[in-house]
Protein backbone atom coordinates (compact mmCIF):
# COMPACT_ATOMS: atom_id res chain seq x y z
CA UNK A 1 0.00 0.00 0.00
CA UNK A 2 1.17 3.47 -0.81
CA UNK A 3 0.10 6.73 0.78
CA UNK A 4 -0.03 9.46 -1.86
CA UNK A 5 -1.14 12.34 0.33
CA UNK A 6 -1.74 11.73 4.01
CA UNK A 7 -3.98 14.74 4.48
CA UNK A 8 -5.43 15.84 1.17
CA UNK A 9 -8.28 17.72 2.82
CA UNK A 10 -9.79 18.50 6.21
CA UNK A 11 -13.27 17.15 6.86
CA UNK A 12 -15.86 18.68 9.13
CA UNK A 13 -17.46 16.50 11.75
CA UNK A 14 -20.72 16.78 9.82
CA UNK A 15 -19.22 15.26 6.67
CA UNK A 16 -17.84 12.31 8.58
CA UNK A 17 -21.08 11.90 10.50
CA UNK A 18 -23.20 11.82 7.35
CA UNK A 19 -20.85 9.32 5.66
CA UNK A 20 -20.92 7.00 8.66
CA UNK A 21 -24.67 7.14 9.15
CA UNK A 22 -25.03 6.41 5.42
CA UNK A 23 -22.82 3.36 5.84
CA UNK A 24 -24.83 2.21 8.84
CA UNK A 25 -28.06 2.53 6.89
CA UNK A 26 -26.65 0.90 3.77
CA UNK A 27 -26.85 4.08 1.66
CA UNK A 28 -24.10 4.52 -0.93
CA UNK A 29 -21.87 1.87 0.59
CA UNK A 30 -23.16 -1.47 1.75
CA UNK A 31 -23.89 -2.14 5.39
CA UNK A 32 -20.97 -3.80 7.15
CA UNK A 33 -21.57 -7.57 7.04
CA UNK A 34 -20.47 -10.05 9.67
CA UNK A 35 -16.97 -10.25 8.21
CA UNK A 36 -16.42 -6.51 8.69
CA UNK A 37 -16.32 -6.27 12.46
CA UNK A 38 -13.71 -3.52 12.38
CA UNK A 39 -15.78 -1.24 10.18
CA UNK A 40 -18.92 -1.90 12.21
CA UNK A 41 -17.09 -1.11 15.47
CA UNK A 42 -15.43 2.08 14.33
CA UNK A 43 -18.56 3.47 12.65
CA UNK A 44 -20.63 2.72 15.76
CA UNK A 45 -18.12 4.30 18.14
CA UNK A 46 -17.49 7.35 15.97
CA UNK A 47 -21.18 7.99 15.36
CA UNK A 48 -21.78 7.67 19.08
CA UNK A 49 -19.15 10.34 19.74
CA UNK A 50 -20.34 12.64 16.95
CA UNK A 51 -23.97 12.42 18.05
CA UNK A 52 -23.04 14.44 21.11
CA UNK A 53 -21.51 17.24 19.07
CA UNK A 54 -23.29 20.07 17.25
CA UNK A 55 -22.63 18.40 13.87
CA UNK A 56 -25.70 16.24 14.37
CA UNK A 57 -27.92 19.23 13.59
CA UNK A 58 -25.96 20.55 10.62
CA UNK A 59 -26.54 20.13 6.91
CA UNK A 60 -24.62 21.21 3.78
CA UNK A 61 -26.62 24.46 3.53
CA UNK A 62 -25.65 25.49 7.04
CA UNK A 63 -21.97 24.82 6.36
CA UNK A 64 -22.03 26.81 3.12
CA UNK A 65 -23.94 29.72 4.66
CA UNK A 66 -21.64 29.80 7.68
CA UNK A 67 -18.41 29.80 5.66
CA UNK A 68 -19.80 32.74 3.65
CA UNK A 69 -20.84 34.60 6.79
CA UNK A 70 -17.41 34.38 8.41
CA UNK A 71 -15.45 35.21 5.25
CA UNK A 72 -14.88 38.87 6.30
CA UNK A 73 -13.03 37.73 9.44
CA UNK A 74 -10.22 36.24 7.35
CA UNK A 75 -10.02 33.07 9.42
CA UNK A 76 -7.89 30.13 8.40
CA UNK A 77 -9.74 27.11 7.09
CA UNK A 78 -8.72 25.07 10.12
CA UNK A 79 -10.22 27.75 12.38
CA UNK A 80 -13.52 27.89 10.48
CA UNK A 81 -13.65 24.13 10.70
CA UNK A 82 -13.20 24.15 14.45
CA UNK A 83 -15.84 26.84 14.88
CA UNK A 84 -18.27 24.52 13.09
CA UNK A 85 -17.21 21.44 15.01
CA UNK A 86 -17.36 23.05 18.45
CA UNK A 87 -19.94 25.81 18.01
CA UNK A 88 -18.36 28.02 20.72
CA UNK A 89 -20.71 30.01 22.93
CA UNK A 90 -18.24 32.13 24.90
CA UNK A 91 -15.43 34.54 24.06
CA UNK A 92 -12.97 32.29 25.90
CA UNK A 93 -13.66 29.44 23.49
CA UNK A 94 -13.19 31.74 20.49
CA UNK A 95 -9.82 32.81 21.87
CA UNK A 96 -8.78 29.17 22.17
CA UNK A 97 -9.73 28.28 18.63
CA UNK A 98 -8.45 31.38 16.87
CA UNK A 99 -4.75 31.88 17.10
CA UNK A 100 -3.55 35.25 18.35
CA UNK A 101 -7.14 36.37 18.49
CA UNK A 102 -6.22 39.46 20.52
CA UNK A 103 -4.27 40.86 17.62
CA UNK A 104 -6.45 39.66 14.80
CA UNK A 105 -9.90 40.39 16.21
CA UNK A 106 -11.29 43.26 18.25
CA UNK A 107 -13.63 42.58 21.13
CA UNK A 108 -16.64 43.66 19.05
CA UNK A 109 -15.61 41.30 16.29
CA UNK A 110 -15.48 38.40 18.73
CA UNK A 111 -19.03 39.14 19.87
CA UNK A 112 -20.09 39.57 16.25
CA UNK A 113 -18.60 36.16 15.52
CA UNK A 114 -20.45 34.59 18.46
CA UNK A 115 -23.67 36.16 17.16
CA UNK A 116 -23.09 34.70 13.68
CA UNK A 117 -22.41 31.28 15.16
CA UNK A 118 -25.52 31.27 17.32
CA UNK A 119 -27.78 32.39 14.46
CA UNK A 120 -26.29 30.29 11.66
CA UNK A 121 -25.28 27.08 13.39
CA UNK A 122 -28.03 25.24 15.26
CA UNK A 123 -27.19 24.18 18.80
CA UNK A 124 -28.71 22.23 21.63
CA UNK A 125 -29.34 25.13 24.02
CA UNK A 126 -32.70 25.33 25.74
CA UNK A 127 -33.36 28.79 24.31
CA UNK A 128 -33.21 27.49 20.80
CA UNK A 129 -35.45 24.48 21.19
CA UNK A 130 -37.98 25.85 18.74
CA UNK A 131 -35.29 26.55 16.17
CA UNK A 132 -33.87 23.10 16.76
CA UNK A 133 -37.22 21.41 16.23
CA UNK A 134 -37.47 23.18 12.91
CA UNK A 135 -34.03 22.06 11.88
CA UNK A 136 -34.77 18.52 12.88
CA UNK A 137 -37.90 18.58 10.81
CA UNK A 138 -35.92 19.88 7.85
CA UNK A 139 -33.30 17.25 8.38
CA UNK A 140 -35.93 14.59 8.37
CA UNK A 141 -37.36 15.89 5.14
CA UNK A 142 -33.93 15.90 3.58
CA UNK A 143 -33.30 12.41 4.83
CA UNK A 144 -36.52 11.17 3.35
CA UNK A 145 -35.75 12.84 0.05
CA UNK A 146 -32.31 11.37 -0.20
CA UNK A 147 -33.53 7.99 0.81
CA UNK A 148 -36.06 8.01 -1.98
CA UNK A 149 -33.76 9.05 -4.78
CA UNK A 150 -30.55 7.55 -3.52
CA UNK A 151 -31.58 3.95 -3.23
CA UNK A 152 -29.48 2.84 -6.17
CA UNK A 153 -27.70 6.05 -7.16
CA UNK A 154 -25.92 7.69 -4.27
CA UNK A 155 -25.85 11.46 -4.52
CA UNK A 156 -22.47 12.35 -3.19
CA UNK A 157 -21.81 15.50 -5.21
CA UNK A 158 -23.31 17.86 -2.71
CA UNK A 159 -21.09 16.72 0.11
CA UNK A 160 -17.97 16.74 -1.99
CA UNK A 161 -18.66 20.32 -2.96
CA UNK A 162 -18.77 21.35 0.68
CA UNK A 163 -15.67 19.33 1.31
CA UNK A 164 -13.85 21.22 -1.41
CA UNK A 165 -14.83 24.53 0.07
CA UNK A 166 -13.38 23.64 3.42
CA UNK A 167 -10.37 21.90 2.02
CA UNK A 168 -6.99 22.84 3.36
CA UNK A 169 -4.66 21.60 0.70
CA UNK A 170 -2.23 20.19 3.19
CA UNK A 171 -0.68 21.03 6.50
CA UNK A 172 2.05 23.15 4.93
CA UNK A 173 -0.61 25.55 3.83
CA UNK A 174 -1.73 26.11 7.38
CA UNK A 175 1.78 26.65 8.53
CA UNK A 176 2.44 29.27 5.87
CA UNK A 177 -0.68 31.04 7.06
CA UNK A 178 0.56 31.03 10.59
CA UNK A 179 3.89 32.49 9.68
CA UNK A 180 2.18 35.30 7.85
CA UNK A 181 0.30 36.14 10.99
CA UNK A 182 3.44 36.21 13.04
CA UNK A 183 4.85 38.84 10.73
CA UNK A 184 1.82 41.00 11.24
CA UNK B 1 -10.20 16.30 13.59
CA UNK B 2 -10.78 14.15 10.51
CA UNK B 3 -8.84 14.34 7.25
CA UNK B 4 -9.06 12.71 3.85
CA UNK B 5 -6.01 10.68 2.88
CA UNK B 6 -5.24 9.73 -0.69
CA UNK B 7 -3.87 6.21 -0.98
CA UNK B 8 -3.14 3.63 -3.59
CA UNK B 9 -3.21 -0.13 -3.12
CA UNK B 10 -3.29 -3.35 -5.08
CA UNK B 11 -6.54 -5.08 -4.18
CA UNK B 12 -6.74 -8.82 -4.55
CA UNK B 13 -10.28 -10.00 -5.26
CA UNK B 14 -10.61 -13.72 -4.53
CA UNK B 15 -12.69 -15.74 -7.04
CA UNK B 16 -15.64 -16.22 -4.65
CA UNK B 17 -16.13 -12.43 -4.62
CA UNK B 18 -16.49 -12.30 -8.45
CA UNK B 19 -20.26 -12.52 -8.11
CA UNK B 20 -20.21 -9.06 -6.48
CA UNK B 21 -19.90 -5.79 -8.38
CA UNK B 22 -16.16 -5.06 -8.72
CA UNK B 23 -16.48 -1.72 -6.90
CA UNK B 24 -18.52 -3.24 -4.06
CA UNK B 25 -15.94 -5.99 -3.63
CA UNK B 26 -13.09 -3.46 -3.62
CA UNK B 27 -14.86 -1.22 -1.08
CA UNK B 28 -15.44 -4.21 1.18
CA UNK B 29 -11.84 -5.40 0.94
CA UNK B 30 -10.41 -1.95 1.60
CA UNK B 31 -12.68 -1.41 4.59
CA UNK B 32 -11.80 -4.84 5.92
CA UNK B 33 -8.12 -4.02 5.62
CA UNK B 34 -8.08 -0.47 6.98
CA UNK B 35 -11.10 0.34 9.15
CA UNK B 36 -10.22 0.85 12.83
CA UNK B 37 -6.49 0.44 12.12
CA UNK B 38 -3.69 2.92 12.59
CA UNK B 39 -1.53 3.50 9.52
CA UNK B 40 1.99 4.64 10.33
CA UNK B 41 2.32 8.43 9.98
CA UNK B 42 -1.23 8.71 8.63
CA UNK B 43 -3.59 8.21 11.56
CA UNK B 44 -6.53 6.08 12.66
CA UNK B 45 -8.49 4.95 9.59
CA UNK B 46 -12.27 5.24 9.90
CA UNK B 47 -14.02 4.42 6.61
CA UNK B 48 -13.64 4.65 2.84
CA UNK B 49 -14.68 8.03 1.39
CA UNK B 50 -14.58 7.24 -2.34
CA UNK B 51 -12.74 5.35 -5.07
CA UNK B 52 -10.82 7.76 -7.27
CA UNK B 53 -9.50 5.52 -10.01
CA UNK B 54 -9.41 1.82 -10.86
CA UNK B 55 -6.56 0.64 -13.06
CA UNK B 56 -6.67 -2.51 -15.21
CA UNK B 57 -7.00 -5.80 -13.35
CA UNK B 58 -4.42 -8.58 -13.67
CA UNK B 59 -4.51 -12.34 -13.26
CA UNK B 60 -1.30 -14.07 -12.29
CA UNK B 61 -0.43 -17.67 -13.18
CA UNK B 62 -1.24 -20.00 -10.32
CA UNK B 63 -3.69 -17.62 -8.63
CA UNK B 64 -7.38 -17.47 -9.47
CA UNK B 65 -7.82 -14.02 -7.92
CA UNK B 66 -7.79 -10.74 -9.82
CA UNK B 67 -5.45 -7.94 -8.80
CA UNK B 68 -6.44 -4.33 -9.30
CA UNK B 69 -4.54 -1.13 -8.59
CA UNK B 70 -6.94 1.21 -6.86
CA UNK B 71 -6.60 4.90 -6.03
CA UNK B 72 -8.92 5.86 -3.20
CA UNK B 73 -9.59 8.39 -0.46
CA UNK B 74 -10.04 7.31 3.13
CA UNK B 75 -11.42 9.16 6.16
CA UNK B 76 -8.71 9.28 8.82
CA UNK B 77 -8.75 10.54 12.40
CA UNK B 78 -5.67 12.77 12.59
CA UNK B 79 -6.15 15.94 14.62
CA UNK B 80 -3.59 18.59 13.74
CA UNK B 81 -1.26 20.05 16.36
CA UNK B 82 -2.99 22.97 18.16
CA UNK B 83 -6.47 21.64 17.42
CA UNK B 84 -9.02 21.80 20.26
CA UNK B 85 -10.76 18.50 21.01
CA UNK B 86 -13.34 17.36 23.54
CA UNK B 87 -13.05 13.94 25.14
CA UNK B 88 -13.97 12.06 28.31
CA UNK B 89 -11.62 11.37 31.20
CA UNK B 90 -10.77 7.69 31.20
CA UNK B 91 -8.55 7.67 34.22
CA UNK B 92 -5.89 9.47 36.21
CA UNK B 93 -2.43 8.26 37.12
CA UNK B 94 0.81 9.81 38.34
CA UNK B 95 1.77 10.40 34.69
CA UNK B 96 -1.25 12.56 34.03
CA UNK B 97 -4.81 12.35 32.81
CA UNK B 98 -5.85 9.73 30.27
CA UNK B 99 -8.55 10.85 27.86
CA UNK B 100 -10.77 8.84 25.53
CA UNK B 101 -12.74 10.00 22.48
CA UNK B 102 -14.85 6.84 22.45
CA UNK B 103 -13.33 5.56 19.23
CA UNK B 104 -9.75 6.55 20.15
CA UNK B 105 -8.21 6.03 23.58
CA UNK B 106 -4.51 6.80 23.45
CA UNK B 107 -4.59 10.40 24.59
CA UNK B 108 -2.52 11.56 27.55
CA UNK B 109 -2.40 14.94 29.20
CA UNK B 110 0.90 14.78 31.10
CA UNK B 111 1.14 16.12 34.64
CA UNK B 112 3.11 19.20 33.59
CA UNK B 113 0.47 20.20 31.04
CA UNK B 114 -2.39 20.39 33.57
CA UNK B 115 -3.77 23.64 34.96
CA UNK B 116 -1.35 25.17 37.45
CA UNK B 117 -1.20 24.38 40.39
CA UNK B 118 -2.44 20.80 40.09
CA UNK B 119 -2.15 18.08 42.70
CA UNK B 120 -2.48 14.30 42.51
CA UNK B 121 -4.76 12.97 45.23
CA UNK B 122 -3.35 9.60 46.28
CA UNK B 123 -6.49 8.57 48.14
CA UNK B 124 -8.92 9.27 45.34
CA UNK B 125 -6.37 8.55 42.61
CA UNK B 126 -7.50 11.68 40.85
CA UNK B 127 -5.92 14.92 39.70
CA UNK B 128 -7.26 18.15 41.14
CA UNK B 129 -6.76 21.75 40.09
CA UNK B 130 -6.16 23.88 43.19
CA UNK B 131 -7.89 27.00 41.99
CA UNK B 132 -7.09 30.00 44.15
CA UNK B 133 -10.07 32.22 44.79
CA UNK B 134 -8.05 34.51 47.05
CA UNK B 135 -5.00 34.04 49.28
CA UNK B 136 -6.68 31.89 51.92
CA UNK B 137 -9.32 29.89 50.09
CA UNK B 138 -8.58 27.33 47.45
CA UNK B 139 -11.06 25.42 45.38
CA UNK B 140 -10.27 21.77 44.80
CA UNK B 141 -11.46 21.07 41.27
CA UNK B 142 -11.29 17.29 40.85
CA UNK B 143 -11.05 15.73 37.43
CA UNK B 144 -13.54 12.91 37.88
CA UNK B 145 -13.58 9.89 35.64
CA UNK B 146 -16.15 10.16 32.86
CA UNK B 147 -16.22 13.96 32.89
CA UNK B 148 -16.00 15.79 29.58
CA UNK B 149 -12.72 17.59 29.07
CA UNK B 150 -11.57 20.07 26.46
CA UNK B 151 -7.88 20.00 25.56
CA UNK B 152 -5.40 21.23 22.97
CA UNK B 153 -3.35 18.77 20.92
CA UNK B 154 0.33 19.58 21.46
CA UNK B 155 2.08 16.50 20.10
CA UNK B 156 1.49 13.24 18.30
CA UNK B 157 3.69 10.20 18.01
CA UNK B 158 3.63 7.13 15.83
CA UNK B 159 5.35 3.89 16.75
CA UNK B 160 6.18 1.41 14.03
CA UNK B 161 4.63 -1.79 15.37
CA UNK B 162 5.41 -4.01 12.40
CA UNK B 163 7.22 -7.12 13.59
CA UNK B 164 10.93 -6.81 12.92
CA UNK B 165 11.76 -10.50 12.60
CA UNK B 166 13.43 -12.78 15.08
CA UNK B 167 16.06 -11.23 17.30
CA UNK B 168 19.29 -13.14 16.71
CA UNK B 169 21.26 -11.57 19.55
CA UNK B 170 18.90 -12.58 22.33
CA UNK B 171 17.49 -16.07 21.73
CA UNK B 172 17.47 -17.53 25.24
CA UNK B 173 14.76 -15.45 26.82
CA UNK B 174 11.17 -15.44 25.54
CA UNK B 175 9.81 -13.61 28.58
CA UNK B 176 11.68 -10.44 27.73
CA UNK B 177 9.78 -10.25 24.44
CA UNK B 178 6.43 -10.63 26.16
CA UNK B 179 7.17 -8.06 28.82
CA UNK B 180 9.03 -5.61 26.61
CA UNK B 181 7.10 -2.34 26.97
CA UNK B 182 8.06 -1.27 23.44
CA UNK B 183 6.06 -4.11 21.96
CA UNK B 184 2.89 -3.16 23.79
CA UNK B 185 3.15 0.52 22.94
CA UNK B 186 0.10 1.92 21.19
CA UNK B 187 0.82 2.71 17.53
CA UNK B 188 -0.50 6.28 17.66
CA UNK B 189 -0.62 8.49 20.73
CA UNK B 190 -1.73 12.07 21.15
CA UNK B 191 -0.36 14.37 23.83
CA UNK B 192 -2.72 17.06 25.06
CA UNK B 193 -2.50 20.13 27.23
CA UNK B 194 -5.07 21.98 29.34
CA UNK B 195 -2.87 24.73 30.78
CA UNK B 196 -4.84 27.60 29.24
CA UNK B 197 -8.01 29.34 30.28
CA UNK B 198 -11.04 27.72 28.69
CA UNK B 199 -9.42 24.27 28.69
CA UNK B 200 -10.10 21.49 31.14
CA UNK B 201 -13.37 20.00 32.35
CA UNK B 202 -16.34 21.60 30.57
CA UNK B 203 -18.12 22.06 33.90
CA UNK B 204 -15.40 24.45 35.08
CA UNK B 205 -16.22 27.01 32.40
CA UNK B 206 -19.97 26.67 32.09
CA UNK B 207 -20.95 29.05 34.86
Amino acid sequence: MEVINESAALLTNYEVYSLLTDIQNGRGQKKPNKHQQNLATITYETVKYLENTPCKLQDPDILAKFTKAVAPFKLMKAETLQLLNHRPKTAVEIQLIIEESEERLTEEQIYELLEIISTNVPGTDEVETTEMAEVEMNNEEIREDTEMEAEDDYDEDEEVEVADELIVEDKNDVQVGEEDNDDD
Amino acid sequence: MFVLSEMKDTVRIPPWEFKEETTDAIIEILNKKLANKVVYNVGLCIALWDLVKLEDSFIFPGDGASHTNVHFRYVVFRPFVDEILVGKIKGCSKEGVHVSMGFFDDILIPADALQHPARFDEEEQLWAWEYEVDEDTKHQLFMDIGEEIRFRVVDESFVDTTPSGPDTTNTDNVDSILTDPDLKKPPYTITGSISESGLGCLSWWNS
